[in-house]
């Protein structure tokens, strides 16, 4: 770990102000992935700005007929709000499924939406190449490990390409978020600003040191969860495949949500995780399912689509089968009803 | 979710606690690392960061300078240290810096010293270092064709007992196949720590270890130091599963460290850290041939195991041991080939050989019995050992067929549907299977002291250890059995190498060896108050014979007129009210040095759910029954018994320790991403035993407890998927793309 200052934030304009000054300032909210980062000496901040007192970012409120949910709010209170759960389940379900309960109480909205790969090749210096560790290197996932590694929207110019990368998100939080269309809501300089979660995230791309489009300067605040979001709250669904029960980041994960017209399906909120870059959605998989019947046919359609154009590696290859199967389960079990008790776990 | 025992155990008095329960609950059980004070220095480890070479310049300049730095140790400016190899059970070669050469990617090149912890760490990322590589042996998998013989031996002898050939053309049904397990680290929740300081020539060694006396043996001799100027401490150890069995490179460096700067110096490995220069488990590819008669009984096997092992040193990894004497087989054979690797010297885990070995075979009997249209329990009581097959010998003591018989009733293995993939309950479906469980019996010579204490408590102590598994209990509750005192008045130490010496706690054999020694010194501290009351004019048992004497709730009394006694406090009295101690040695019994084979025996079946769609695995329940002699503590012994179990289901379907086979660099070097079991990972768990003493072993006659849980329990489980999915998955751990893309 390099040696770095630790300040207090007294309010999100002085943070911003700090920020600017400082290109090596980073904010601390929980710590449980950044503080990591530090110790394994991939993230070299001089100077950290704890923003976890700042109480106007703490809060879960009802906003434009949907729900704003502060930065600041927890995993655990935002996955155990009686609102989130009544009107936005698959949400808490894909919170519940993430890390570990310790984990959960520490981590924020913010700083799981800033959550970094888990990429063996970018968690160890030792390791010499990584695109998104140090620039240029090239990728040591490409041949070497890839089990967990992305199968859709890569880039791959070879082991030695300067723009490649295989690494995947992590989060299950964001994969909801994705889902269910919700909006990031950022303070820069230059005022206000809102990002769909959708685009919040990035595909590698020419820039794979880059996971998201928020700017240096630039402060989550919030993430509004649309009254569009709210549709799903009777068929939803957050299926997780996994190495183990429980603390384990997804192989393949799926949030599925249907707004339901008698039999058939009015509109759909549908992402993956652990197969990209960012949360996968998939405009022909929507396409394949609007209007259609929730029939297993109708869902086979759609999984196909989802995984249309992917590519899979040496010891990944398994989850484009995997995602299209975890596909039409996770919307054949949402058809049948949000269960009050799915925690997105198996058996 | 775990449930105890239902079966009632024991009949002796037991402790009802944990003698070091309380002191663990409440934070006060001191571990290496906390013998630290404010003037002990912090030492990190700088490792290579590249599989094979030689280092050919280390850039410590801004090292050197950098905040809280005291001294930098390489292999340019370490200490010459006498050429030594540790003490037994490993004879391996370290990396103490005292050449420039590099073995794996991860060993220690040096050392930063310095004021905090968090200084040192820094310190070591701005060590600059230059090597010159060389070609490294990686891809274990693809280089099968390179096995070589063990350089040692160590091989269990194959059991051929006569014409080979002519055995195999007698089946009449051939079960051939190969088998792989991967490398495993062992992770114990307690980190390698060590504290040392030196006083002129004397060593001061507070450390993580299962074996004091070898660690005290290996510094004196990295040192030329007399034997009697090290001291090794440890009177806690959090885990250890064979990983603290013999003292690694960190160890010797801590205290070349302390010797260099003057000063105490505590080295505590972070978790990274703890994946390669500590030892791992090595993988094995296991391929098993099986013949049977028409009615199943086995006429040959064959197991053949191919393992790496570091380049540094052999490490074996014995898992076609118990192949040699699992079932009754007129023709066995054996082989174990190595296969060289740019890999941190491998190490025993938690039941070395049986673990593997037992995935492997009782996964190949699950086939075979298929293959037979048997049921696989029949398949094992057709082929009952009732000797040693390998060694021709009588078993020491052998309850197998009831514990078959127990653990089936209480599973319901009758219910089991023969039929793969029948079984579904909506998106699950649903399997049994089951594996016999075993481990050998192992004793070695140990020691204990027994002094009564003015004021009338009991002091016990063993140079051994207790790496959780409850020795502190045992020896409180033998002193509670032997002396008649409450375990309130008995005082328990150990882990402390100015104790009488006691074996490496490995092997499953601390309780069998120690146990023995603290009876015996006790029926000796017995007899010294006898023979002093009988030689004192004023004791009421003045003239009578110690045969005739016992200890009795605190009193030395006649066994056939207890109205005639004293309290033991008058012996202290008598002895001027100092301590009157004895101490204790025993050995392996008679029987077993004579040449019976003493093993533990068990049987588990398993239950598991397998998810459709996700091919997520959830054991649901392991019931097991085993034949462990007889359970001296309840509270401990099941305990141990459980955990191993759990370490079993994190063997069939999660752990596995990921080299990369460009950089030879270990991926998942943490516990995100090593998956341990967790909670909701650990089924129910039904564990009885069926306690039937062991005397011929131990006089006690209990055998050790602490690995025959772990065997067993990955077949039992694979087994289990079969049965639910008709999926026969072979790699463990079997996680779920390996179930997804099986036909």
């Amino acid at each position: 770990m390099n040696p770095f200052t630790y300040e207090r934030a007294s309010s999100p304009e002085a943070t911003l102000h700090t920020l600017a000054a400082n290109k090596n300032a980073k904010l601390l909210g929980g710590g449980t992935n950044l503080v990591d980062l530090m110790k394994q000496n991939v993230e070299h901040p001089t100077t950290l700005i704890d923003i976890t007192r700042l109480q106007t970012l703490s809060k879960i409120e009802s906003a434009d007929g949907g729900h704003r949910v502060g930065a600041l709010v927890r995993n655990s209170d935002l996955a155990n709000n009686i609102d989130v759960r009544k009107i936005y389940p698959l949400l808490s379900q894909a919170l519940l499924a993430g890390a570990s309960a310790q984990l959960r109480n520490l981590a924020t909205t913010g700083g799981n939406l800033m959550q970094r790969t888990r990429c063996y090749y970018f968690y160890d210096p030792a390791l010499p190449a990584c695109n998104k560790r140090a620039p240029g290197t090239g990728c040591g996932a490409l041949q070497g490990f890839n089990r967990i590694h992305a199968v859709l929207g890569q880039t791959d110019n070879g082991p030695s390409g300067a723009h490649t990368c295989i690494a995947t998100n992590p989060s299950d939080m964001n994969v909801a978020l994705a889902a269910l269309n919700a909006v990031v809501e950022i303070s820069g300089p230059k005022g206000k600003r809102t990002l769909p979660v959708r685009d919040f995230h990035r595909l590698v791309g020419t820039t794979p040191e880059l996971d998201t489009n928020l700017a240096h300067d630039e402060l989550i605040t919030g993430v509004h969860l649309p009254a569009s979001a709210g549709k799903y709250a009777g068929n939803s669904y957050y299926l997780k495949a996994r190495d183990r029960q429980s603390y384990a980041f997804a192989l393949v994960s799926v949030a599925a949500g249907l707004e339901m017209d008698g039999g058939s399906i009015k509109s759909v909120a549908l992402a993956l995780g652990g197969v990209a870059h960012k949360p996968w959605t998939s405009k022909a998989a929507e396409a394949a399912l609007i209007g259609k019947p929730a029939t297993p046919e109708t869902f086979r359609a759609a999984a196909a689509a989802v995984v249309d154009g992917a590519h899979g590696y040496q010891h990944n290859a398994f989850k484009i089968e995997l995602a299209k199967q975890c596909v039409v389960s996770a919307l054949t079990l949402a058809a049948q009803g949000t269960s009050a008790r799915n925690e997105g776990t198996a058996a | 979710m775990m449930q105890e025992a239902t079966k009632p155990v024991g009949n002796g008095k037991e402790m009802p606690v944990r003698y070091d329960g309380k002191l663990k609950v409440m934070g006060k059980a001191t571990y290496a690392a906390e013998f630290a004070d404010k003037n002990t220095l912090q030492a990190y480890l700088i490792q290579s960061t590249i599989p094979a070479g030689e280092i050919t310049a280390m850039d410590i300049t801004a090292a050197d300078r950098a905040s809280g730095v005291v001294k930098i140790i390489t292999p340019f400016n370490a200490p010459k240290l006498p050429i030594a190899a540790p003490q037994p059970p490993a004879t391996r070669r370290l990396s103490l810096l005292q050449d420039h050469s590099v073995y794996y990617n991860g060993e220690p090149i040096g050392v930063v010293v310095a004021k905090s912890y968090e200084e040192a760490v820094h310190a070591a990322s701005l060590v600059k270092v230059k090597y010159r590589t060389t070609p490294a042996k990686l891809n274990f998998d693809k280089r099968l064709g390179e096995a070589r013989d063990p350089k040692g031996g160590h091989a269990p002898k194959a059991a051929k007992h006569g014409d080979e050939a002519a055995a195999w053309a007698k089946a009449t049904t051939v079960l051939e196949q190969t088998y792989t397990t991967p490398i495993q680290t062992h992770v114990p929740m307690e980190p390698h720590a060590t504290v040392a300081m030196w006083e002129g020539e004397k060593l001061t060694i507070h450390d993580a270890t299962q074996y004091i006396s070898g660690e005290r043996q290996t510094l004196a001799k990295h040192f030329a130091l007399p034997i009697d100027n090290v001291h090794v401490i440890d009177p806690y150890v959090g885990g250890g599963f064979g990983s603290k069995g013999s003292t690694w490179s960190h160890v010797i460096l801590c205290a070349m460290a302390a010797k260099i700067v003057g000063a105490p110096v505590r080295l505590v490995l972070d978790r990274p850290q703890t994946f390669g220069p500590v030892g791992s488990r090595p993988a094995t590819t296991q391929t098993i041939k099986l013949g049977t008669d028409a009615g199943g009984k086995l006429v040959a096997m064959k197991h053949d195991v191919i393992l790496p092992t570091s380049v540094m040193d052999d490490f074996l990894e014995a898992a076609a041991t118990q192949t040699t004497m699992l079932y009754q087989c007129d023709q066995i054979s054996t082989s174990h080939k190595m296969v060289d690797m740019n890999i941190g010297v491998l190490t025993y885990q938690r039941a070395p050989g049986e673990a593997p070995g037992t995935a492997a075979l009782e996964s190949a009997m699950d086939e075979l019995a298929e293959k037979l249209h048997m049921d696989p329990l029949q398949l094992r009581l057709a082929n009952y050992a009732e000797k040693d097959p390998g060694k021709q010998v009588e078993f020491t003591s052998k309850h197998l067929r009831e514990a078959y018989t127990d653990a089936a009733q209480r599973f319901g293995w009758s219910k089991r549907s023969s039929t793969p993939g029948t079984v579904r309950e909506g998106n699950l479906r649903i399997g049994y299977g089951m594996a016999t469980a075993t481990y050998p019996a192992n004793r070695s010579a140990g020691m204990a002291v027994v002094r009564l204490m003015p004021g009338g408590r009991v002091f016990v102590g063993s140079g051994t250890q207790d790496l959780g598994t409850g020795m502190y209990t045992i020896m409180a509750q033998t002193v509670m059995q032997e002396l008649d005192v409450p375990w309130e008045m008995v005082d328990v130490k150990l882990g402390d190498s100015a104790l009488p010496k006691a074996p490496v706690s490995g092997g499953s054999q601390s309780t069998a060896s120690v146990g023995p020694a603290v009876k015996e010194a006790c029926n000796q501290l017995k007899l010294k108050l006898a023979n002093m009351a009988i030689d004192d004019a004023s004791s009421p048992l003045y003239k009578a014979k110690a045969a005739d004497i016992e200890v009795k709730a605190g009193k030395l009394q006649l066994k056939t007129d207890p109205t005639k006694s004293e309290p033991l406090t008058a012996s202290l009295t008598r002895n001027g009210n100092k301590p009157i101690e004895e101490q204790g040695a025993a050995e392996p019994s008679e029987e077993v040095t004579r040449g019976l084979s003493p093993h533990s025996w068990g049987a588990v079946f398993a239950e598991v759910a397998v998810d459709d769609s996700t091919h997520m695995v959830k054991v649901r329940r392991i019931v097991a029954t085993y034949d462990i002699g007889k359970l001296l503590n309840r509270k401990t012994g099941i305990s141990q018994l459980e955990g191993g179990i759990v370490w079993g289901i994190g063997s069939a379907l999660s752990e596995e320790t990921v080299l990369d086979n460009n950089t030879g660099r270990i991926v998942n070097n943490n516990l995100a991403e090593y998956h341990v079991p967790v909670n909701a990972d650990a089924a129910v768990i039904e564990v009885a035993v069926i306690d039937q003493p062991d005397t011929k072993f131990s006089p006690q006659g209990g055998r050790g407890i602490g690995e025959i849980g772990v065997t067993g329990v990955t077949a039992a489980i694979a087994n289990a998927i079969y049965n639910a999915t008709g999926k026969r998955i072979r790699s463990f751990p079997i996680t779920p793309d390996k179930i997804m893309m099986a036909s």
